[in-house]
């Protein structure tokens, strides 16, 4: 194996694909052979045989034995490659992508930097001008999934907390907007600091009692949480009309105007395009402050960061209720925009969903998340035919970026401080 | 008095199902302290399996005896193959990661494995066909328990007292323990970690099949979904009963089924999936390490 590792050139490079993690060309094939009548015997049952048990028929689809077979041949081929790659490059010394160092050298240049903002501010304030309502309609709802993964990035990706029931803040965003709406008449506006200080009492409640549970509890526990609010949501028809949800929820007003839909639809995004600088700006600022950087500590260890002064259970609560402050608020957002909620928006796919923009576009980088959420949303809605598979590529790719590249698509970076005193000290050092 | 009896034998049934899939939790969790997400699906894939199997032979004119017990065999073989399979993929090359990625990486596997079997089978609930026989000796207490339920409760017995002999007194059972107690140590006196590892998967996989063959059989329903439900009702048994206790996993199944079935049987049946899960977050807040479970220190 190390032979062909050291080898370079494309005829390494093509004999390290197709022995990858083998002694020999032969080797891999038997290997992968092997492998594919493993998955053809694995998925036989559930894949191959489809049984009605009405009318006691049985619909034999073996076509699927050979597609399985033939992918999984060609499959194991890729697995053994990229794990041996992932062999090589953690022998190198940790290198940066291009795309990275090219972000890094116009984040340096104060001119590039401008033109880099404007390059992506411009068509983002355009947009809803140019598309159409469809189009701007998919965008809307790619802004809130940013803000939401934004939120849970805090929680998730900062402070190394896994909350899987973060969609029960959502619903309670929404869901305080559609019954205020409904029983009040109580606006938008109002209703956009107060569903998020509503999110941020109920990171505080369901915060306090579990923050003091190790890693993998609190994910259950958060999970159980969501499920609660859900069936909660469901059963108490007096209060949250059951399953068939709430319907004709006011939009948000323009000083009294009534908006035509269209307008409306246009009116959201610019909502949500300041909500989601808004929220750029807060957990940018927020990620170098001593909060954050009291995030990043607790996250790498617990016990030396407690030796250190910092109060364990404040920092992490502070975590989890700022997470929760952004669903609140993307929350009255949702319910604003489809003017109809019903408990079944609110389930553990939208926590999965949600979860999958941070980790596959990167936990802690705010870049990542961005870039996570406009590929998780946008694909999927462009490939429609595609819809059904969504989830289980959600699933695959989850498990594929955390075996091969658990940094995710773009890997955050620790803030470099540069000593700015004499420059012989600085470059002394 | 009938009511609570049958309230009982109910929360009996439901708690012996439970501790049939929290086996695979808590000792999956005491050998490579991972929450086993996937667990629930693993559960689901073996009522499917089962389901199919029984299908097959149903069309082939098989005598009814036979089928339960050969869907059984053909789920438990299926399940643990599953099982080995996920470890292989999804846990195995992620040792020594931060603890958060092969928590993730198995939350992932969950939503592949839920996605694969509505995709390949059908997103409807399927009716399952009774295999369990009926005894006659039952009749007389129908009213209270009814033969299935019979069937579950002895069967999740004899594989609680069978696993804990294996546990207690084969070569594999030991090195399991001393996997469970330190796997640095474990292999340098010569245990092979890594198969103990996969042998953890592949036993507690196929409890999971067998808790799915039989309640698939006694509720009549299955549906991809059924495992995430029944996945997270039995890691708070598991945690109930302190995680990584395979006896506690028993005790806190049986105590989680029968609250359930008071709970549901007395105060209201909307709420049944609520109370698990309220169980869950108190047991977690005033006792983490469970009923039998020991507090760990952590160390530097």
């Amino acid at each position: 194996m190390n032979n062909t590792l050291n080898e370079t050139g494309h005829q390494g490079a093509l004999r390290l694909l197709l022995s990858a993690g083998c002694h020999s060309i032969p080797h891999a094939l038997r290997k992968s052979a092997m492998v594919a009548a493993w998955f053809a015997f694995l998925t036989f049952p559930i894949l191959v045989i489809k049984v009605n048990t009405i009318e006691n028929t049985v619909a034999w689809r073996w076509e699927n034995m050979l597609a399985i077979a033939v992918a999984t041949f060609f499959g194991s081929y890729v697995w053994r490659w990229l794990l041996a790659r992932k062999e090589i490059k953690r022998d190198e010394a940790k290198r940066e992508s291009v795309a990275e160092r090219l972000l890094t050298k116009v984040q340096s240049h104060p001119i590039l930097k401008l033109a880099g903002l404007a390059a992506i501010a411009i068509p983002a304030v355009l947009y809803p001008q140019v598309f159409d309502l469809y189009q701007t309609n998919i965008m809307v709802s790619c802004l809130v999934f940013i803000v939401l993964g934004l939120g849970l990035n805090i929680v998730v990706g900062l402070a190394g907390l896994l909350d899987l029931g973060y969609v029960a803040f959502y619903a309670v965003g929404a869901y305080a907007y559609a019954l205020c709406n409904l029983h009040w008449g109580i606006g938008f506006w109002t209703m956009l600091p107060l569903g998020a200080a509503l999110g941020t009492i109920m990171g505080v409640i369901l915060g306090f009692p579990v923050l003091r549970l190790r890693g993998d509890y609190l994910a259950i526990v958060t999970l159980g949480f969501g499920e609660i609010i859900r069936l909660v949501l469901e059963n108490w028809g007096d209060v949250t009309k059951g399953p068939s949800g709430i319907s004709n929820i006011a939009r948000p007003e323009f000083f009294g105007m009534k908006l035509t839909i269209a307008q409306s639809t246009m009116y959201m995004y610019y909502i949500m395009l300041g909500l989601l600088v808004l929220t750029i700006f807060c957990v940018s600022r927020l990620q170098h402050s001593r909060i954050g950087r009291a995030w990043l500590a607790l996250r790498e260890d617990e016990i030396a960061c407690q030796a250190m002064g910092i109060d364990k259970v404040k920092t992490k609560l502070l975590a989890f209720a700022l997470g929760a402050t952004w669903a609140g608020m993307a929350g009255v957002v949702f319910a604003a925009r489809t003017t109809f909620i019903n408990p079944a928006s609110f389930t553990f796919w939208e926590s999965a969903m949600i979860l999958s923009i941070v980790v596959i576009g990167g936990m802690g980088s705010i870049r990542g998340v961005i870039a996570g959420a406009i590929i998780l949303i946008l694909v999927p809605e462009y490939l429609r035919e595609f819809s059904e598979f969504r989830m289980l590529l959600f699933g695959a790719i989850m498990v594929m970026v955390m075996v091969f590249r658990p940094q995710g698509l773009i890997s955050a970076k620790r803030k470099i401080y540069t000593y700015k005193g004499t420059s012989e000290a600085g470059s002394g050092q | 008095m009938d009511y609570f009896l049958e309230l009982f034998f109910g929360g009996l049934t439901r708690g012996s199902i439970y501790a049939l899939i929290a086996l695979g939790y808590t000792m999956v969790y005491g050998i490579i302290e991972l929450i086993n997400f996937a667990h629930g699906e693993i559960y689901m894939i073996g009522a499917f399996t089962g389901l199919i199997v029984a299908g097959v032979l149903t069309a082939l004119g098989f005598p009814e005896a036979s089928i339960l017990v050969i869907a059984l065999i053909c789920a438990v073989i299926w399940s643990a193959s599953y099982g080995y399979t996920v470890e292989k993929i999804g846990y195995k090359p992620l040792r020594g990661a931060q603890r958060l990625s092969p928590l993730i990486s198995a939350i992932g596997m969950s939503i592949f494995l839920q996605n694969y079997v509505m995709l390949a089978q059908t997103p409807d609930f399927l009716p399952f066909p009774a295999l369990t026989p009926q005894f006659d000796f039952m009749k007389p207490y129908s009213a209270v328990m009814n033969s299935s339920e019979l069937v579950i409760v002895v069967a999740t017995i004899a594989v609680c007292v069978g696993l804990t002999l294996f546990i207690k007194y084969t070569k594999l059972g030991k090195a399991m323990r001393a996997t469970a107690q330190n796997r640095k140590m474990a292999m340098l006196v010569g245990v092979n970690v890594d198969m103990v590892i996969s042998a953890t998967f592949v036993i507690g996989s196929s409890l999971a099949a067998v808790g799915g063959v039989l309640i698939a059989s006694h509720i009549g329903q299955i549906n991809y979904f059924i495992g995430f439900i029944a996945g997270i009702k039995a890691f708070t048994a598991a945690v109930l009963g302190g995680i990584g206790s395979i006896p506690g996993a028993m005790l806190g199944a049986l105590v989680l089924g029968l609250t359930e079935a008071f709970a549901t049987g007395y105060v209201s049946s909307d709420y049944e999936d609520v109370f698990a899960f309220c169980l869950l977050v108190l047991i977690l807040i005033f006792r983490p390490a469970g009923i039998m479970g020991k507090e760990k220190t952590q160390k530097v």
